[in-house]
């Protein structure tokens, strides 16, 4: 578990009592952040989708974004690598935030080679898997580190097997099409996928939530690995068991706003009203 | 019938005694229309696609022209109508092209075998499934390397059956060569009718040339359809 959960944990006190902004504030002082986002704004025509989300994640930290559906848990982690473009916001990587720049119909659109060197280390993990699905599961893995980070054929597949072997695939799978495999081991392929770029963040966005519920268990097995050994990931999820036992950081969204933040022990004690309803609509 | 066999038999198959003629022609025509069509059919279906304006209007033109014209006009516009303009005539080069009769040919074949292809290849672009593109965007490929790496692989598999139709369409359209006095397998069949008026047995060996070459190359496309959409097996049954 990482340290700063634990102190969270140690001290119930401290967590229940501080209001979330002021929480927000004690982590941001905290000179390790890793990935910091603040103050996003994102709206579809007339709907606004977010209304000034801000996080800070820290080397290590796994952070569970939650709520029901249509509260914006999807579209912050979307805007994160800017699958969608934020209306306003600032996303930083390390002290260094990507610069906007103002595009030709006027939208703003983030500064192209910036944005391409965090793309290359935030690896996404999708709802859908999204695996290409012409490409053998061998090919999926060793696309993005050989064409993009330019790692030689040999280097990518040594790296290729070595992921297929922590998802727990067997090596015959890898000469096999995305079609033939199951959902659970689509999921751990893309998952194999994300790790071979040897990303600094991973993104989930709700992993499990396209399988089959008896093929949900492997795939959070492998989740579960790559937190204990410490990666930082970011994770929208609707397993709130699984976001529970792994989570440093929970938010809670709700209608574009973080509406409750802490550690995982907020799913146990939810200070606020929506927080609880939300969770005890959920049948567990 | 043996006779016509042993007076055109060449002919039809290899040569006349001026040059190529008969299949080695049609095969001629055929492989330089689809490949030049094909290199050129990549970078325009990619335009054609294009979410600017100005980028896929002109192809989206080109194709409406010469998916929308009989494959007959464009060949004598290529090989009769160009050539009466003054400004062709006056221009070294182009006169030079011109006046020669296969290259006018080939000229009115490989723009219009392109356009179909544009389209071809334009649909199985926008039939790569949407998250396929968001993911390799996500993992920094974009620009030439998206293209070149995902798009189009991903394209050009999933475009083979209607291709390959595209393909057989093509071999038999380079029989309108002959009216351009090109000697492909036609041009032999009707040479051969007018010297020895055994009309169906001249054409009917044409018709079985024709049907030989289709077959091989339906053959050909069976085995790159096995190769390269293994991956949609499955979902296929």
């Amino acid at each position: 578990m990482n340290q700063s959960a634990q102190a969270l944990a140690a001290h119930p006190t401290l967590v229940t009592e501080t209001r979330p902004a002021a929480r927000q504030t004690v982590v941001a002082a905290n000179a390790n952040v890793k990935l910091k986002v603040q103050d996003l704004h994102k709206s579809y025509a007339e709907h606004q989708v977010l209304k000034g989300v801000s996080l800070n994640a820290r080397n290590g930290d796994v952070i569970s974004l939650i709520g029901a559906s249509g509260s914006g848990k999807s579209t912050l982690l979307r805007c994160i690598n800017f699958l969608e473009q934020p209306d306003a916001g600032v996303i930083t990587l390390d002290g260094i935030s990507i610069e906007m720049r103002q595009g030709r119909s006027g939208t703003q659109a983030p500064h192209q080679a910036q944005l391409q060197n965090l793309r290359t280390r935030l690896s996404m993990v999708f709802q859908h898997f999204n695996l290409w699905s012409h490409m053998t599961v061998m090919e999926n893995i060793c696309m993005a580190p050989r064409r993009v980070l330019g790692v030689s054929a040999a280097q990518a597949q040594e790296r290729a097997r070595m992921y297929l072997d922590k998802v727990g695939l067997p090596g015959r799978v890898a000469d096999q099409y995305p079609a033939f495999l199951s959902g659970g081991q689509q999921q751990r392929v893309a998952i194999a996928r994300a790790l071979a770029m040897e990303p600094e963040i991973i993104l989930f966005d709700e992993p499990t939530s396209a399988l089959d519920p008896e093929l949900v268990g492997e795939v959070l097995k492998v989740i579960q690995t790559l937190a204990e050994e410490g990666r930082t990931m970011l994770m929208v999820t609707h397993e709130m068991g699984f976001a529970r036992q792994v989570s440093s950081q929970v938010l809670f969204l709700h209608q574009g706003r973080v509406e409750e933040q802490g550690g995982a022990e907020i799913l146990d004690q939810p200070n606020s009203e929506r927080l609880q309803q939300f969770l005890s609509n959920r049948l567990k | 019938m043996i006779e016509l066999i042993q007076q055109y038999g060449l002919a039809y198959l290899f040569t006349d005694g001026q040059g190529f003629s008969g299949v080695a022609m049609t095969l001629w025509l055929f492989i330089i229309s689809v490949t030049l069509g094909f290199f050129l059919s990549i970078p325009l279906a990619i335009a054609r696609v294009s979410e600017h304006f100005w980028v896929r209007w002109p192809v989206e033109l080109y194709t409406y022209l010469f998916r929308g014209t009989p494959l007959y006009i464009q060949l004598l516009i290529c090989y009769t109508g160009l050539y009466s303009l003054q400004v062709v005539q006056d221009n070294a080069m182009l006169n030079q092209f011109l006046r020669n009769a296969l290259n006018c040919t080939l000229l009115a074949f490989v723009l219009n075998t392109c356009a179909y292809t544009v389209e071809i290849f334009a649909g199985a672009i926008r039939n790569i499934p949407h998250g396929e593109i968001e993911a390799a965007r996500a993992y920094g490929l974009h620009g030439w390397r998206l293209n070149m790496f995902v798009v189009i692989p991903a394209a050009l598999r999933r475009s083979l059956p209607a291709y390959s139709n595209e393909m057989i369409l093509m071999l038999h359209a380079t029989s309108l060569a002959f009216t351009a006095t090109v000697a492909d397998i036609l041009k032999i069949a009707r040479d051969a009718n007018a010297e020895t008026f055994l009309t169906f047995q001249a054409f009917g060996i044409a018709a079985l040339l024709y049907m030989l070459l289709s077959f091989a190359l339906v053959g050909l496309f069976r085995l790159a359809e096995h190769r390269w959409m293994r991956f949609l097996a499955p979902t296929r049954g």
